[in-house]
């Protein structure tokens, strides 16, 4: 029987948060919670990879206590155990220290994982890191962005697409992939699948002492980046408004921004004006 | 042997394509200017096998040391072989700061480096300077670039960060400079890969993925239906662009789910961006926080799209892009 990881996050959903159309901006803070969309690709994944063969499916996260909701999501679509690692001495780690926190949860609750999947990046922060640092903290063999699992015994072939190269990688159990959104697409919840994940106990929490995980001495010393500064992104909008025929709006459009739209595409659409005259 | 004192800026050598290799010039001269801030050298790493194009192109764009490791062994690219020898060379040599290419291959590859050597990273930076305390400012956007993070790190080294492509542009070539070019031997214990590369080619059906695309065309339900959709291909094959969609649009089976833009799908980053027939619901517009110059076409004056936009086309989409597309294929020149 194969065993598989699923690393989960939760992350804010935009329909819940105060918005500003005119800066683009949203209130991160206010936000409610969603399955990362990648994360929820690896999950369909790993749930394919079950239907195929004979797997177990743990899902891991980090977060506040509400993260606990991704989990219950996670099992009503046939994950069969659910992780919830959660300590507010944890709160604020980057993804070096969160790295280090996941292995310490997948060596006490699943040493003998065969694969851990991962979504390629979070819609929050993007960085798409964590993946890659576990496998460097757990020591796996790993690939990122992939777009296609086959499993032949104990090997691992996955399909992916970097920097414009097709690539076919092989690689032995026990690895870890992250997974992209190119393929993969993700399931819908059954309501009743859901409400029954949400009325049984199924979700283990384990705060950082379980670890074995002095808190106090990682929250100075796990994470290794510091966030100075978070602003709102301001850019000066040009508030043109065009109105009128289609041949008359594209003529003037395209006549007032002949030039940067020029330089966007590398080709030159100036001119026209003269050789009309 | 005395070593040098002399702090240390490294730029990670990656040419596998053009734009890999763009970046990396486009580092080494963010590099010569911060060099000049805190008093170090640019040095660039190149890895590979016949590889003095990069050492003498490196050169000619700013690095002041290149460390060259030519071998047969390197001759494809390998994130287990390379973690190895520079997790090898910092501990023998210190850097200040490593700076590497957001390409794929690097996004992948700096989060181990940065494991392995004990530091911190910051991803996908959109800007860099050096602090009033000498600390590398590593400026990175958040959550679909709506928001800016300023990160340091403060008490490890080395500072690493992986910048987005096109975000500081290379200093003219000057082949008249010279380096000290350091052709190191490759390291004895090099680790066998456990990731095997069974094929690889390069992809003829996709010249860029959507999230680095300068041009992209998006289109809602106000564009009608599958067939008036389909017509926004046109238009981003003139531009040399991709195609995004919204949700709607991908749910009624007019797109692919990997032309999905906003919060269930890809974060674009844009410096044009055509919004055809798009409402602007939050779920679409949660992916578009960087968006550079963005043109709404709608009939619907009120929708959010529009306000956002740059500039914004009161008119039915559908005509509009029609006639786009005719007067561009008279004024493109190639």
């Amino acid at each position: 029987m194969l065993n598989l990881v699923v690393c989960l996050k939760q992350v804010p959903m935009v329909t819940e948060l105060p918005w500003d159309a005119k800066t683009g901006t949203l209130r991160r803070d206010l936000a409610a919670g969603m399955m990362n969309p990648a994360c929820k690709h690896a999950l369909e994944a790993a749930l394919q990879i079950k239907e195929k063969f004979s797997a177990h499916i743990t899902v891991i996260t980090m977060g506040p206590p509400a993260a606990e909701e991704v989990l219950r999501e996670a099992l009503a679509l046939g994950a069969d155990r659910a992780i919830l690692i959660c300590d507010k001495l944890l709160a604020g780690a980057d993804t070096y220290a969160t790295s280090l926190v996941l292995t310490a949860a997948i060596k006490k609750e699943c040493p003998k994982f065969d694969l851990i999947l991962c979504g390629a990046y979070t819609a929050d922060s993007e960085t798409a890191q964590v993946g890659p640092q576990l496998a460097e903290e757990l020591d796996l063999p790993a690939a990122a962005y992939v777009e296609k699992l086959e499993i032949h015994g104990r090997t691992l072939r996955v399909r992916r697409m970097v920097d414009n190269f097709r690539e076919t990688l092989e690689m032995e159990f026990p690895a870890l992939v992250t997974v992209s959104m190119e393929n993969y697409r993700p399931r819908y919840t059954e309501l009743m699948g859901l409400e029954n994940a949400f009325g049984g106990d199924g979700v283990i929490v384990l705060g950082a002492a379980a670890l074995g995980i002095n808190a106090s001495l990682f929250k100075n010393k796990g994470s290794r980046t510091k966030v100075r500064k978070v602003f709102l992104r301001k850019t000066q909008k040009e508030n043109v408004i065009l109105q009128g025929t289609a041949s008359a709006v594209v003529t003037e459009f395209l006549n007032k921004y002949q030039r940067k739209i020029s330089t966007a595409i590398g080709k030159s659409i100036e001119g026209k004006l003269n050789d009309e005259e | 042997m005395m070593k040098s004192k002399k702090k240390s800026i490294w730029v990670f050598g990656d040419y596998r394509n053009y734009y890999q290799n763009r970046v990396t010039l486009q580092l080494l001269s963010k590099a010569v200017d911060l060099a000049q801030t805190i008093k170090a050298e640019v040095c660039a790493l190149v890895f590979g096998h016949e590889i003095d194009e990069w050492i003498m192109e490196y050169t000619a764009h700013g690095a002041d040391r290149i460390l060259a490791i030519d071998d047969p062994a390197l001759k494809s690219y390998s994130t287990e072989k390379y973690l190895a020898i520079i997790e090898n060379l910092a501990k023998e040599r210190d850097p200040e700061i490593i700076l590497i290419g957001a390409t794929d291959f690097g996004r992948e590859f700096a989060p181990r480096l940065a494991k392995r050597l004990k530091t911190g990273l910051s991803a996908d930076c959109v800007g860099l300077d050096i602090t009033d305390d000498g600390l590398l400012l590593q400026i990175a956007p958040s959550f679909g670039g709506n928001m800016l993070a300023e990160i340091v790190t403060e008490l490890h080294r080395p500072q690493m960060v992986t910048v987005r492509p096109g975000t500081f542009k290379e200093i003219p070539h000057n082949y008249t400079r010279k380096a000290l070019v350091e052709r190191l031997p490759l390291m004895k214990k090099l680790p066998k890969s456990r990731v095997r590369l069974i094929e690889y080619e390069r992809s003829v059906e996709k010249e860029h993925t959507i999230e680095n695309a300068s041009v992209i065309v998006c289109g809602g339900r106000g564009m009608g239906n599958r067939d008036k959709f389909k017509k926004l291909h046109d238009l981003a094959r003139l531009l040399g662009g991709d195609v995004g969609a919204t949700r709607p649009v991908v749910y009624s089976g007019w797109a692919d789910h990997g032309a999905l833009v906003g919060q269930a799908g890809k974060h674009i980053k844009p410096k044009i961006l055509f919004s055809f027939g798009i409402s602007g619901a939050i779920q679409h517009t949660a992916g578009l926080g960087e968006a550079d110059f963005i043109i709404a076409i709608n009939k619907n004056p009120q929708a959010t799209m529009m306000k956002m936009a740059d500039v914004a086309i009161i008119a039915d989409a559908s005509d509009v892009l029609k006639t786009l597309i005719k007067e561009l294929k008279k004024r493109i020149r190639e």
